[in-house]
């Protein structure tokens, strides 16, 4: 810090400051078009160190010139190779329309990990009821596989999975493994079937009486668009969950990641600070959450 | 020294005094407004002045702060840099420093803003404390920013012929302290110029009404209550003209977006920061088009709320300064006084 009270000089200086705007870079090592509108990408960090994630948390990721977006990690700590993760993401906009034009061998901005993971520590010794609408899949898979990973810590584990169409999911070779793992309960549902559909038809409310838990140790994981946490909050409060056994993670835009630049604020919650994860208790009753 | 006093035949050698050491910024006229802006010459402080047009915040926190350069192509930005500028902020009112603390404690939660904190390191604030209300639209004396607490270096008082000098930190000290312009003071006047200092501030309240119908404690209660009052709807939502204005003008808000540049020939680009406003329909947008504050009467909400409600929450302190702005500047004339006065009559009549 310079600093002049002499009379000398009132000059302007320039000096350094912690690097808090700025990112590491990565390079995409493997990038696959997954349905019409979602890509996947393998990231390495060049620094050759790991992101240092917990399943649930989000990084800003940059392509200079174009912007920042914050992106949810959709690979699971236990499984990155040191330096390397997996992200999903769908093209809706200016930015992530650039990021579906990047291939192997691009290089890519990322600033992170920000927020709070899921509980892990909470969840270890109960019973899991993962339930996924949509892209919801993406940030969920970092903890399935989390919980897969480490299987023995945790209870009787369920994965529901829900999507617009069978053309719309995601992760098919990964879930079709899921699936056959004695250790998982597993479903899926489509809303709209195609002549090729053989299984469930209906939304993934449509899945959840059919799930046999036990609501003294079941704590229900729930990620997908505002509108399925609505029928989905209300149907398992009927099955008898509590509202702190209940845990989503929100979608905003953040532009810092920092707590500061006000874009994903819900009420006095700072979702890239309290959340991106919560428990239903903590947001219930906030207008602006859902 | 810590209290001085300061003929007024004095003020424009004190006040070159300083120009000749820093660069000095003070309120000045402007057309029939005030802006701050650098000043060359004493005359042209005016210290009667209603609140600027900007907060001083633009000199904390400018509206567009360059994050990084970088070449396009390139995925490497380069390491940050803020320029700093030894600045004397001159004439600043205890509701504007009051604004400054609340963007201190804002952007100073961890992870505090480090631009933030250098810019503030270079500036030495003298305030300049009211003896009347400045206009109808100031609300200082319901949230308690009429009289000089904390957030400055030197604070000046009108006392008549002259002004009370208070020194507050070691830059102020340095700044002024040896001043021939001061005389030798000792312990005896210092507490004599306390008590005047004092008796002033006692008697200037008889010149400012308070204009909020709730206490200050009270105030906390009437908006954990207002949240769901159909005033937003029914009456601030349906004036609000979603321009932003409110939020531009005010000493205590910080939101931003953050930007990219590029030069024409697309070789070079900059990042940046800019001021945003939470009363903007995309502000609280997602990928997708989905808004979480659909609504200007919900926008509305959240202003208000981030003022008295929220800020309190999280850092115990409204964030309201009382400075008027949001009021002048309307272009709905949407009342800061009215909307809190009705807000508070639905809390009174609800507990009846």
């Amino acid at each position: 810090m310079q600093k002049n009270n002499s009379n000398d000089c009132t000059c302007n200086t320039s000096v350094d400051v912690e690097p808090v705007y700025s990112h590491r870079v990565g390079e995409i090592v493997k990038a696959k078009k997954m349905t019409e509108n979602e890509k996947f990408f393998e990231i390495r960090l060049e620094d050759g160190n790991p992101l240092g994630h917990q399943p649930g948390q989000f990084a800003q990721f940059s392509i200079l010139g174009i912007g920042e977006a914050p992106i949810s990690i959709s690979s699971s700590p236990t499984k990155e190779e040191r330096n390397h993760f997996e992200i999903c993401v769908r093209n809706t906009g200016a930015f992530t329309n650039a990021l579906h034009k990047l291939d192997v061998g691009d290089k890519i901005g990322v600033r992170g990990p920000f927020g709070k993971g899921f509980p892990i520590e909470e969840l270890k010794g109960n019973d899991l009821l993962f339930v996924a609408g949509g892209l919801g899949i993406v940030p969920l898979r970092s903890l399935i596989n989390f919980v897969i990973d480490r299987r023995r810590d945790f209870g009787k584990v369920t994965v529901l999975l829900g999507c617009k169409a069978p053309k719309d999911r995601l992760f098919k070779e990964e879930v079709t493994r899921w699936e056959k793992m004695a250790d998982i309960g597993y479903a899926c549902t489509v809303d709209k079937a195609d002549p090729d559909w053989k299984g469930n038809v209906g939304v993934i409310t449509s899945l959840l009486p059919g799930a046999d838990i036990d609501v003294n140790k079941t704590y229900a994981v729930v990620v997908g668009p505002p509108i399925m946490y609505k029928f989905v909050i209300a149907e398992l409060v009927k099955k008898g969950l509590a509202d702190n056994q209940i845990i989503l993670s929100l979608e905003r835009r953040m532009k810092c990641g920092l707590g500061k630049c006000g874009h994903c604020q819900i009420n006095h919650l700072y979702v890239c600070k309290d959340g991106p994860t919560f428990k239903y208790s903590e947001i219930k009753g906030l207008e602006e959450a859902l | 020294m810590r209290y001085g006093y300061l003929n007024k035949a004095d003020f424009k050698k004190f006040v070159e005094g300083l120009i000749k050491k820093q660069k000095v910024v003070a309120p000045v006229k402007k057309e029939n407004q005030f802006v701050f802006a650098q000043v060359e010459d004493a005359s042209q402080v005016s210290l009667d002045y209603i609140p600027t047009i900007l907060p001083p915040k633009k000199y904390f926190m400018p509206q567009h702060q360059k994050l990084g350069d970088f070449n396009m192509g390139e995925a490497k930005m380069s390491s940050t840099q803020v320029d700093v500028e030894p600045l004397i902020l001159f004439g600043v009112r205890t509701c504007d420093i009051e604004g400054i603390e609340c963007l201190d404690v804002a952007l100073n939660d961890s992870p505090a803003d480090p631009y933030f904190a250098k810019k503030k390191k270079s500036i030495i604030i003298i305030g300049y404390e009211c003896m009347k209300p400045c206009d109808e639209y100031a609300t200082c004396v319901a949230m308690d920013t009429h009289v000089p607490k904390a957030g400055y270096d030197i604070m000046l008082t009108d006392a008549g012929d002259k002004y009370i000098v208070h020194i507050n930190s070691m830059a102020g000290d340095k700044l002024i302290g040896k001043s021939p312009l001061f005389g030798k003071t000792t312990a005896e006047l210092e507490g004599k110029i306390k008590a005047e200092l004092k008796a002033l501030q006692e008697a200037k309240l008889k010149n400012f009404d308070n204009k909020l119908d709730a206490g200050y404690k009270e105030l906390r209660r009437v908006f954990k209550d207002s949240y769901s009052s159909k005033f937003w709807q029914e009456n601030v939502g349906k004036r609000c003209l979603s321009c932003g204005n409110c939020t531009a003008v005010c000493p205590t808000c910080y939101c931003f977006d953050i930007y990219d540049t590029v030069t024409l020939d697309v070789t070079k680009g900059t990042r940046n920061r800019v001021w945003d406003s939470c009363q903007l329909e995309e502000f609280a947008e997602v990928a997708g088009g989905e808004s979480f504050r659909e609504e200007r009467s919900a926008r509305q909400r959240h202003r208000y709320h981030r003022k008295f409600d929220y800020s309190v929450k999280k850092y115990n302190k409204f964030f309201c300064v009382g400075c008027g702005r949001c009021t002048r500047t309307c272009m709905a004339k949407i009342s800061l006084i009215d909307t809190v006065n009705e807000l508070t009559k639905e809390h009174k009549d609800a507990k009846k």
